[in-house]
């Protein structure tokens, strides 16, 4: 466990010390920033647009941030051969991954809540005043927290086998496909041929439903996320997590590095 | 007791794109090192010296065959603690101050805070990189990457270490302190394994070597066993010859040399006190008598110099 402690906390002083993590924050900031424009443009749909572009903003720019960090954890290490020093010690593989996968999870959280912070800062200028963060609000940004997570699980396991290009493609295609994992079923219903319907439904159950964790219309207008679904989310992101990271393990395990 | 004992590590790599054939980078090597000795594996490049390092730290994983090391196998992660490893031209965190980069590969040993602290002093004191410690490696030189290299290697007090080329990118002084290093951690009941394919540094420190060639292990023993098929030469200096004297060397030998007013000729042992006698029969001045020592280079050349490239195995 100490050394899983070790090589996440590395992980994370690795992207603290990145520049184009800061890159990225300033620009969904800004993007934040500019939510409080189109809110003052919008007479009476003010903290609509702002909750929906700047949550947005969060999802979008945490991607870029899981993708462009995430596909290089172990890519790199294999790539720069800062690997070699690492595994001669000693230090299981799996433990390599857990490690990896913890310390940009810890990157992620401090992101999200960071731009979290400066949304809320937003949604507090529009409004005139300033009050506890909503509930629905906050599960709002804690399943985009979630979604994050396992986009970088999903970038860990390509980066264990393929380039950082081709991980990121493959990634972020897949957070496209799992956004739209529910119109890809109902398609293959009303195509109405038997084969199509059990392939896009098997689709559907493999590819991750990025879909599930995206709440971000209902709480702009107002809708109340359910209990059940908050332990739903959880409980699927995490499961699906377990599954990327074992797969990433086996992976990894059986690789000889060049 | 033996701390490395290997039987049959064979490594195969494949090759091609489309048709993946095999490359033998190991074959069947067979090699036993005994508790405080320091051993060099010597051989050019691509002799697998570094293969046989990597795959002893499981880094890859052989073909074939099996390995000891400090009586448990290879693959035990806990003999990992009692090991330290610098790979070749060794490459690190950029971002990480050299003292940040040992504190990081303390901690992956578990060793405590105050531990780390006071073993982080001394190691940075040995290697020479106390002033740099909190720079960050990427204004590093070689030269400095390669002491952090080592000292990385040493963090956990390690009880065999195993060092690959561990003079690479050093000036004259940083091979002088390196080969410092190993003799002290012999002494200190070390056991030292490392990889070059320069004579000189193995000359002075190792007690046994075992040389590679494509893969294969072509002999082992000390240096001069190996060798002394080929020291069968002196080298003779002198000074203040006469004309006489020079003809009467050449008389008994074939390698004389005369440079401005030195004089120096390769006699064959046989002839070396014949020689000697005779430059000073003739007033000659005696400077020096050297072994012709063969390099390393010129044994590669004789054994193997013709040498096809190893056979490649089709995988099919």
């Amino acid at each position: 466990m100490q050394r899983v402690a070790a090589i996440a906390f590395n992980t994370f002083r690795e992207a603290v010390r990145d520049r184009v993590l800061y890159n990225l924050i300033v620009f969904a900031l800004l993007l934040i920033g500019t939510a409080i424009l189109f809110g003052q443009i919008s007479i009476g749909v003010e903290r609509l647009i702002v909750i929906n572009l700047g949550l947005t903003a969060v999802t979008f720019f945490g991607l870029a941030i899981a993708i462009f960090i995430g596909i290089g954890l172990v890519y790199k290490e294999m790539d720069q051969r800062t690997l070699y020093v690492l595994l001669a010690k000693p230090v299981r593989r799996v433990e390599f991954i857990l490690g990896k996968f913890f310390g940009l999870a810890l990157t992620l959280l401090v992101n999200t809540a960071l731009m979290g912070v400066g949304f809320f800062l937003a949604l507090y200028y529009v409004e005139g005043r300033i009050s506890l963060p909503e509930a629905n609000l906050l599960a709002a940004l804690y399943f985009v927290f979630l979604a994050l997570l396992l986009a970088t699980a999903l970038a860990l396991l390509f980066s264990c086998f393929s380039s950082p290009v081709l991980s990121a493609a493959l990634t972020f295609g897949l957070f496209v496909a799992g956004s739209l994992a529910e119109d890809l079923r109902e398609l293959g219903r009303m195509m109405e041929v038997p084969v199509v319907e059990m392939l896009t439904r098997v689709v559907y159950y493999v590819i991750p439903n990025f879909r599930n964790f995206n709440v971000i219309s209902g709480v702009a207008h107002g809708h109340p996320v359910p209990a059940a679904l908050l332990w739903e989310n959880t409980a699927y992101a995490f499961l699906y997590i377990g599954l990327v990271l074992a797969a990433a393990a086996l992976i990894f395990q059986n690789r000889n590095l060049k | 007791m033996p701390v490395i004992e290997i039987t049959g590590l064979t490594k195969d790599y494949p090759r091609g794109f489309w048709r993946k054939r095999l490359h033998r980078a190991l074959d069947g090597l067979n090699l036993t090192v005994e508790a405080g000795e320091v051993f060099g594996l010597l051989g050019p490049n691509g002799a697998g010296k570094t293969t046989t390092l990597k795959l002893l730290m499981r880094l890859i994983y052989p073909t074939a065959g099996s390995a000891k090391l400090l009586g448990r196998p290879f693959t035990d992660i806990d003999v990992h603690r009692r090991l330290g490893y610098l790979p070749e031209a060794p490459y690190f965190y950029q971002y990480l101050t050299a003292r940040e980069f040992l504190d990081y590969c303390g901690q992956l040993f578990g060793l405590p805070k105050a531990d780390r602290r006071r073993r982080l002093g001394e190691l940075l004191e040995q290697v020479g990189l106390t002033e740099a410690a909190d720079i960050a490696l990427r204004f590093f030189s070689r030269g400095m990457l390669q002491r952090v290299g080592i000292a990385q290697a040493l963090v956990n007090d390690p009880e065999l270490v195993f060092l690959d080329e561990p003079m690479l990118g050093l000036d004259p002084v940083g091979r002088r302190e390196v080969r410092d290093l190993i003799l002290r951690l012999g002494a200190a009941g070390k056991t030292v394994c490392f990889s070059t394919h320069v004579l000189p540094d193995v000359e002075s420190v190792c007690s046994r070597v075992a040389i590679l060639n494509r893969g294969r292990l072509h002999g082992l023993g000390t240096l001069g066993e190996i060798l002394k098929i080929h020291v069968q030469a002196s080298e003779v200096l002198v000074s203040g010859f006469s004309a006489a004297l020079v003809e009467a060397l050449r008389r008994l030998t074939d390698g004389v040399r005369v440079a401005g007013d030195k004089l120096s000729a390769t006699v064959p042992d046989e002839q070396l006190y014949t020689v000697i006698d005779c430059v000073r029969q003739q007033g000659g001045r005696l400077l020096a008598v050297n072994p012709v020592r063969a390099s390393l280079e010129d044994y590669f050349f004789e054994q193997f110099g013709t040498e096809k490239v190893p056979e490649l195995t089709s995988r099919e």
